[in-house]
């Protein structure tokens, strides 16, 4: 037996198949994935990531660590109590510890880090602590449940009522707003607008099976990864790992380069790279022949002798064939070729984002 | 549960067969398949006229989630291919001991079909 989430007899209730998940008993899918998938395209699904570890960071020194543990900056947040920020926690060397977003609480701040990773971040977090005023607190009690569709923020005001209304109606895009032990944010994994709630877990079960009274199609872990696949969004050890730095994984974005000044780990391996040229990127591609792209299949690119790698693959439900992320050479064009089971098969190369809000964007 | 039907014969791998009337054997992927499987996005068949050994590589069922190979659990010459499954793959899920059928040979050696499992024998391997 794994860990349980607070909602674990609620999903195996709902009719959830359930498989093991980095460590933890998650449901895959209800029925169908395909049907989960196109629901929060179209209207409004819930995920249950109470996996996920969150992490309330305190103390007079709160600012100054974060800003030197993380990539992105939350001087960002300043004065704008609720804001959230995304960005990668790298190592020495700028490889991709953990990628996580990050709450300008009032006081303090909260990060939400992966699963999988959460032994390592916390040990990394805790040893980079040690040199300030910080007390880090993991918050296992609370439960995490994922509203997202295009009616999902309507549905959940629906059950929420009316006390949260004001609230959720002046939430604008990566905001939070927090009462009690309830925190919700404006954010998400698959490409769709939407909530990601946090409340207790003697909560969780009445709030799930309320959302889906109103209409909220419970969804697994499998429509979660095809929907944020489409949306071209990372996923840690596919996307990136402490061997890739975010310059390749499409995450250059998430990096704070001004001001100079600011010394964040990983910040000299990441200059020394910019200097040397990035060799490597993460592009998205497409087949619109027959067939499904995996992980780990070999992308040949024109021009260059080093072979590309799949990074994630799958079937796009939503524009009705595969889809990939794929690190390759800078020097890609905008066709190349996949070896699927020892066939070559050309595929077009497009910007790293295949869906966005219901919608192809290819 | 999974329905397994007691006519036919079943592999391991989780295929089935079922010897017709006029001599030819029918194989499909079973109940217990498709659904471990989940959604079907595509089916690649043997092409017809192809000849295949019994444990050759046939084909591949791909869902949403992953890729699986499919073996002729019989030797002899394809006849026939489910062409419905090209536009239709979401059949095998929603009847696969029927309309989501995969391919017919015409086999060289009918008596291969005695080294597959029967109905009890795969329903206790499926139940492991």
């Amino acid at each position: 037996m794994g860990n349980r989430t607070p909602l674990y007899d609620t999903h195996v209730a709902m009719g959830g198949k359930i498989v093991d998940f980095g460590g933890w008993d998650m449901p895959l899918h209800y029925g169908s994935q395909l049907d989960e998938h196109n629901k929060v395209r179209t209207d409004a699904g819930m995920f249950d990531v109470s996996h996920m570890t969150v992490v309330d960071i305190d103390g007079s020194g709160a600012r100054d660590y974060l800003r030197y543990l993380l990539a992105n900056d939350v001087a960002k947040l300043d004065g704008n109590s609720g804001k959230a920020l995304y960005t990668g926690m790298l190592n020495e060397q700028g490889g991709v510890i953990d990628d996580l977003i990050v709450y300008l609480r009032d006081p303090g701040y909260r990060v939400v880090v992966n699963c999988a990773t959460r032994e390592k971040d916390l040990a990394w977090m805790n040893k980079q602590a040690e040199s300030f005023e910080v007390t880090l607190t993991e918050r296992p009690q609370l439960a995490m449940i994922a509203i997202q569709g295009p009616n999902a923020i309507a549905k959940t005001k629906e059950v929420l009522g009316i006390d949260w209304t004001a609230a959720l109606d002046a939430l604008k895009v990566f905001e939070s707003v927090a009462r009690g032990d309830w925190f919700v944010a404006r954010t998400g994994y698959t490409g769709e607008d939407g909530l990601e709630i946090m409340l207790p877990g003697e909560d969780a079960s009445g709030f799930w099976r309320a959302l889906a009274d109103a209409g909220v199609l419970p969804c697994g872990l499998g429509a979660r990864d095809t929907l944020r696949l489409e949306a071209g969004m990372n996923l840690y050890g596919h996307e990136m790992d402490e061997e890739t730095s975010p310059l390749v994984a499409n995450m250059a974005w998430t990096i704070a380069w001004a001001p100079e000044g600011r010394n964040f780990i990983g910040r000299a391996a990441l200059e020394d790279e910019k200097a040397q040229g990035v060799k490597h990127k993460l592009v998205g591609l497409v087949l619109e022949e027959r067939g499904v792209l995996r992980a780990g299949q070999q992308v040949l690119v024109d021009g260059a002798e080093e072979r590309g790698i799949i990074t994630s693959g799958t079937f796009s439900p939503t524009l009705g064939y595969s889809i990939a992320l794929a690190r390759v050479p800078v020097s890609v064009g905008d066709t190349a070729e996949v070896e699927i089971r020892k066939k070559l098969q050309p595929v077009t190369v497009v910007k790293p984002c295949f869906v966005r809000n219901g919608k192809s964007i290819i | 549960m999974s329905e397994i039907r007691n006519e036919l014969k079943y592999l391991s791998s989780h295929e089935w067969a079922r010897l017709e009337e006029d001599g030819t054997v029918t194989i499909g992927i079973s109940d217990h398949a498709q659904d471990a499987l989940g959604d079907v996005v595509y089916v690649e068949t043997p092409e017809v006229g192809s000849t295949l050994a019994a444990g050759d590589e046939a084909g591949v069922v791909e869902s949403v989630k992953a890729a699986s190979d499919i073996y002729s659990p019989v030797s002899g010459e394809v006849i026939a291919i489910n062409e419905a499954l090209e536009d239709s793959p979401e059949t095998v899920n929603s009847s696969p001991y029927d309309d989501g059928w995969f391919f017919r040979i015409k086999p060289s050696d009918v008596s291969e079909l005695d080294n597959m499992l029967d109905a009890d024998a795969y329903r206790a391997e499926a139940e492991e």
